[in-house]
């Protein structure tokens, strides 16, 4: 093994060993989140639990990590304040503080890195996490991602407009932020989520101008909905969101009837965040009734709460999502977004063309999902690749769960059976100043090279064998630009 | 009698160049991959095309301003690059490798730092000075090896994916058959550009070829202001401004890795991101701001000095490219056809590509060199 070390721009020793490091992290502030911290802290483990809101007021716009389409007050761009009212709505934490759980609030936690398959070279796990001015690792023995579930966006006409925003970003704006900028709503999905963001909404003094479903009854019992005297329009689905320059006024349904509103919100699911999981190459497994890919617990990574899939009430999730897209879907045209980030529409993608900033030659138009799927099963980094669908800013949270869905309908297979696009750290947008290493080790600044160091790689060909070759190594020293 | 029909085994980016040059010369050709089209290396790079100490540089030069016409597709092919210094060191060594090229005939003029920062409206005060190449440049990875792909096609050509090769059937010395886990291919000859497998798969053939993996990193910022220029690098980084504004930056310490016959499975980056978000943060302060959106790695093989092979032994043709393998595909493949049609590179001299450069270097040559896995 020593030998290793005769390679100066390898990798190796050049990872130092974090800071600090802690029996147990965890990942999310929710109720499963505050439990797991509480129950490592009662074992005597040394805990830390971080929490990513109130998230940095620049992030808002890029939905991290809700669909909150625009629909956030500009007091969530008030740091200080944010984290007042955030900490004061979470007062659930307060046991973890008397336990010597170590908070901190503001705190993503943006990648989790170990050794494995083609890694060797790291001194320990770590969590990479940041705050809105700089990012630092923190060794661990256990991880614990209480993370919760994210917003399942899905595209129609008009979608991509401040207004049209998700059931978990209203949630957190009505009960963690106070900060929600509309006054009526049309909620989009009848099962629990649905009942439960109208009626939460109503008691927070929003109007709820109605509950649309797709199906022909409401997905869980409606009683108590009915008895707030919420409307339920079943088989009816939105056709278009109709606004101005503030985003959403009206929303047209199926039915051909309009509803005045400000905001749409998307209750058709939740997608259990498995990012964290995913991009530190953890297994999951497809479980329809827990909301699709949920991850799998291994010796040192642990997912709790919804996280870790949603509660199965027997309702099958995946099922009901199909339903949506295909009634949606088919309200869309060739020209409604479907990447918001990166303005594809639905016809891009399906004729898996290139962005609008390059020509498409004759041949590019010969070429389609269905040519591309006749050389190889779906495969949505491919065609993210090749549409840029899910590439942009967001980082895919606004389409890439309806992009496979597309694919799946496109290719005739299940949706399990496309592979999961991959997640790749930072799982959080984060600013180059901020994830940056300003503190890097002295190892890592002396072996720095641009690419692999070695230095008979440049020599110029003519060179080869000339006094030239040795006066290139002697000037370059085997630090070498492309 | 020149081959007739021939196998690739590898659609990277040269597996899949050279199978179009052999498709254009009437060739009936075939593509096999373990996965899919330019899924390895060719899909993970910098995009770089300025490899002026390559004996195809010419060839890479003349052909990728015609690529996107000749394929047919777009592979966002942007012309020159800036190289910027923001240490005195960095300033000496790409002053260095201005005159080197001049020298050789390639045209690099030295920039100021008001020059490079009139041309790199990201750059800073801290710019000292840079280098412009008036040659070289960069496309975009995933739309060329797509582009390549579809165009072998349109030619006639079959690339099978997901139908990993196993082995070889030989008759007389010969290939006459290349075999993978989905069905037989029969072949008057084969071209074998598997990456870092071509090591393992030649060795079949009783071919010697000493090769070492490495894994190697790369961050994606959101999308910048467009500069008129986007192939600018230094500060110890190499990548590009996307046409779509992304900055895509790698460089920095690589990690020797091992592997099964089939390659890695998964991909995974390192808390190396953070270090290459620092560089670039620092070449480009007036980006400081900008959010880092994604990471990933690439594995790269490299022959023990760091050049490429581009050999042929009997009827097999083999082309490993030691880290630098997208820029020069255009030629590569280029150079790999003509070796398999007719033995021989017919537009430069690439002998000193040959394999038999390493012949007698025995088992311990990567103990020597360090270049072992953990
Ligand atoms: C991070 C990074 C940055 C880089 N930057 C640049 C740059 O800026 N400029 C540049 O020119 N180069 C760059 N490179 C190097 C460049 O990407 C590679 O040299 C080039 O892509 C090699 O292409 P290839 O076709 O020879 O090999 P690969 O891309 O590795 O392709 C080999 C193919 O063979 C297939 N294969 C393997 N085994 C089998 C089997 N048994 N059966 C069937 N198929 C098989 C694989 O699936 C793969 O598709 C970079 C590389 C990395 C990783």
């Amino acid at each position: 093994m020593s030998a290793r070390g005769t390679d100066p721009h390898a990798i190796d020793g050049k990872f130092p060993v974090p800071g600090q490091h802690y029996d147990l992290v965890v990942i999310g502030g929710g109720t499963s989140g505050t439990q797991a911290a509480l129950k490592g802290a009662q074992t005597g483990l040394k805990v830390l639990l971080v929490d990513e809101n109130p998230v940095p007021g620049h992030q808002v716009g890029n939905d991290v990590p809700w669909f909150f389409g625009g629909r956030a007050t500009a007091a969530m761009q008030n740091s200080e304040r944010m984290l007042e009212t955030v900490f004061a709505n979470m007062d659930h934490l307060e046991p973890l503080f008397d336990a010597g759980v170590e908070v901190q609030l503001g705190t993503c936690a943006w990648g989790v890195y170990r050794n494995g398959p083609l890694v060797g070279s790291l001194p320990s796990q770590v969590v990479g996490l940041a705050d809105a001015e700089k990012s630092w690792l923190v060794g661990f023995d256990q991880l614990v991602l209480a993370t919760g579930a994210r917003d399942l966006p899905m595209a129609f006409p008009g979608w991509n407009q401040p207004g049209v925003m998700g059931a978990a970003a209203l949630g957190k704006l009505l009960s963690l932020y106070d900060a929600f900028a509309g006054r009526r709503i049309v909620v989009v999905g009848s099962h629990e989520l649905g009942l439960e963001t109208a009626l939460s909404a109503q008691t927070k003094g929003i109007e709820v101008a109605a509950i649309l479903e797709v199906r022909d009854a409401p997905q869980a019992d409606a009683a108590a909905v009915t008895a707030a005297g919420i409307p339920i329009r079943c088989r009816t689905w939105p056709v278009e969101a109709k606004g101005g320059l503030g985003g959403v006024e009206a929303l047209v349904l199926s039915d051909g009837t309009t509803l005045a509103c400000d905001s749409v919100v998307m209750a058709i699911g939740l997608v259990p965040m498995l990012e964290l999981h995913d991009a530190a190459n953890a297994a999951r497994q497809f479980a329809p009734n827990r909301g699709g890919w949920v991850p799998v617990a291994d010796s040192n990574i642990t997912a709790v709460g919804n996280c870790a899939g949603l509660p199965d009430t027997g309702f099958d999730h995946v099922a009901y999502r199909q339903a949506w897209m295909e009634a949606l879907g088919g309200a869309c045209g060739g020209d409604t977004v479907i990447c918001q980030c990166e303005e594809m529409t639905l016809a891009d993608l399906t004729g898996v063309q290139p962005p609008r900033y390059l020509d498409r030659p004759p041949a590019l138009q010969r070429r389609s999902l269905s040519t591309l799927l006749a050389d190889g099963p779906p495969n949505q980094d491919q065609v993210k690749r090749l549409t840029r669908s899910g590439m942009g800013q967001c980082q895919g949270r606004r389409c890439r769960d309806q992009v496979a869905m597309i694919l799946a309908a496109e290719a005739k297979c299940k949706l399990a059976e496309v592979p999961l696009a991959t997640h790749r750290a930072p799982v959080r947008p984060l600013p180059l100043k901020v994830i940056a290493d300003w503190e890097e080790s002295e190892e890592m600044r002396a072996g720095w090279d641009v690419w692999m160091g070695i230095p008979t790689q440049w020599v110029p060909y003519a060179d080869i064998g000339t006094p030239y070759e040795e006066e290139n190594r002697r000037v370059l020293g085997g630090n070498m630009s492309l | 009698m020149s081959a007739q029909k021939v196998v690739v085994v590898g659609a990277g980016a040269s597996g899949l160049s050279t199978a179009w040059w052999l498709a254009r010369s009437g060739v009936e050709v075939t593509v096999l991959d373990k996965g899919v089209v330019g899924w390895e290396a060719s899909g993970r790079n910098g995009g770089g095309c300025s490899h002026y100490q390559s004996p195809l540089f010419k060839e890479e030069q003349r052909l990728w301003p015609q690529m996107d016409e000749l394929l047919g597709y777009p592979t966002e092919f942007s012309p020159e690059r800036i190289v910027m210094a923001v240490t005195p060191r960095q300033l000496e060594q790409y002053t260095y490798i201005a005159q080197m090229n001049n020298r050789l005939g390639h045209r690099v003029d030295l920039l100021d730092a008001q020059q490079v920062r009139e041309a790199v409206p990201l750059a800073g005060d801290n710019c000292l000075g840079g280098i412009h190449y008036r040659f070289g440049g960069h496309a975009n990875p995933h739309r060329t090896v797509q582009a390549y792909a579809w165009a072998i096609q349109d030619l006639g050509g079959r690339i099978v994916q997901h139908s990993p090769v196993t082995g070889f059937r030989r008759e007389g010395g010969k290939v006459t058959a290349v075999e993978s886990t989905t069905a037989t291919y029969e072949c008057d000859a084969v071209a074998i550009a598997a990456g870092p497998q071509t090591g393992t798969l030649l060795a079949q053939l009783g071919i010697d070829l000493p090769l070492a993996a490495a894994r190697a990193e790369m961050i994606v910022t959101e999308p910048a202001p467009m500069m008129k220029l986007g192939g600018v690098d230094g500060n110890g980084l190499y990548g590009r401004q996307t046409l779509r504004g992304n900055l895509a930056y790698g460089g920095g310490p690589h990690e020797w890795v091992e592997f099964g016959d089939l390659g890695p499975e998964v991909k995974p980056s390192t808390p190396l991101t953070r270090n290459l978000a620092r560089r670039l943060a620092e070449l480009f302060p007036n980006a400081a701001h900008l959010n880092v959106i994604r990471s990933w790695a690439g594995v790269i093989e490299m022959t023990p000095d760091g050049r490429p092979v581009i050999d042929r032994k009997d009827n097999v043709t083999f082309c490993t490219m030691s880290g630098v393998g997208f820029g020069l595909s255009p030629a590569s493949g280029h150079a790999v056809s003509d070796l398999v049609l007719e033995g021989r590179c017919s537009f430069t001299d690439i002998d000193k590509l040959a394999l038999s450069r390493f012949d007698g270097i025995g088992e311990g040559w990567k103990t020597q060199k360090g270049w072992l896995p953990l």
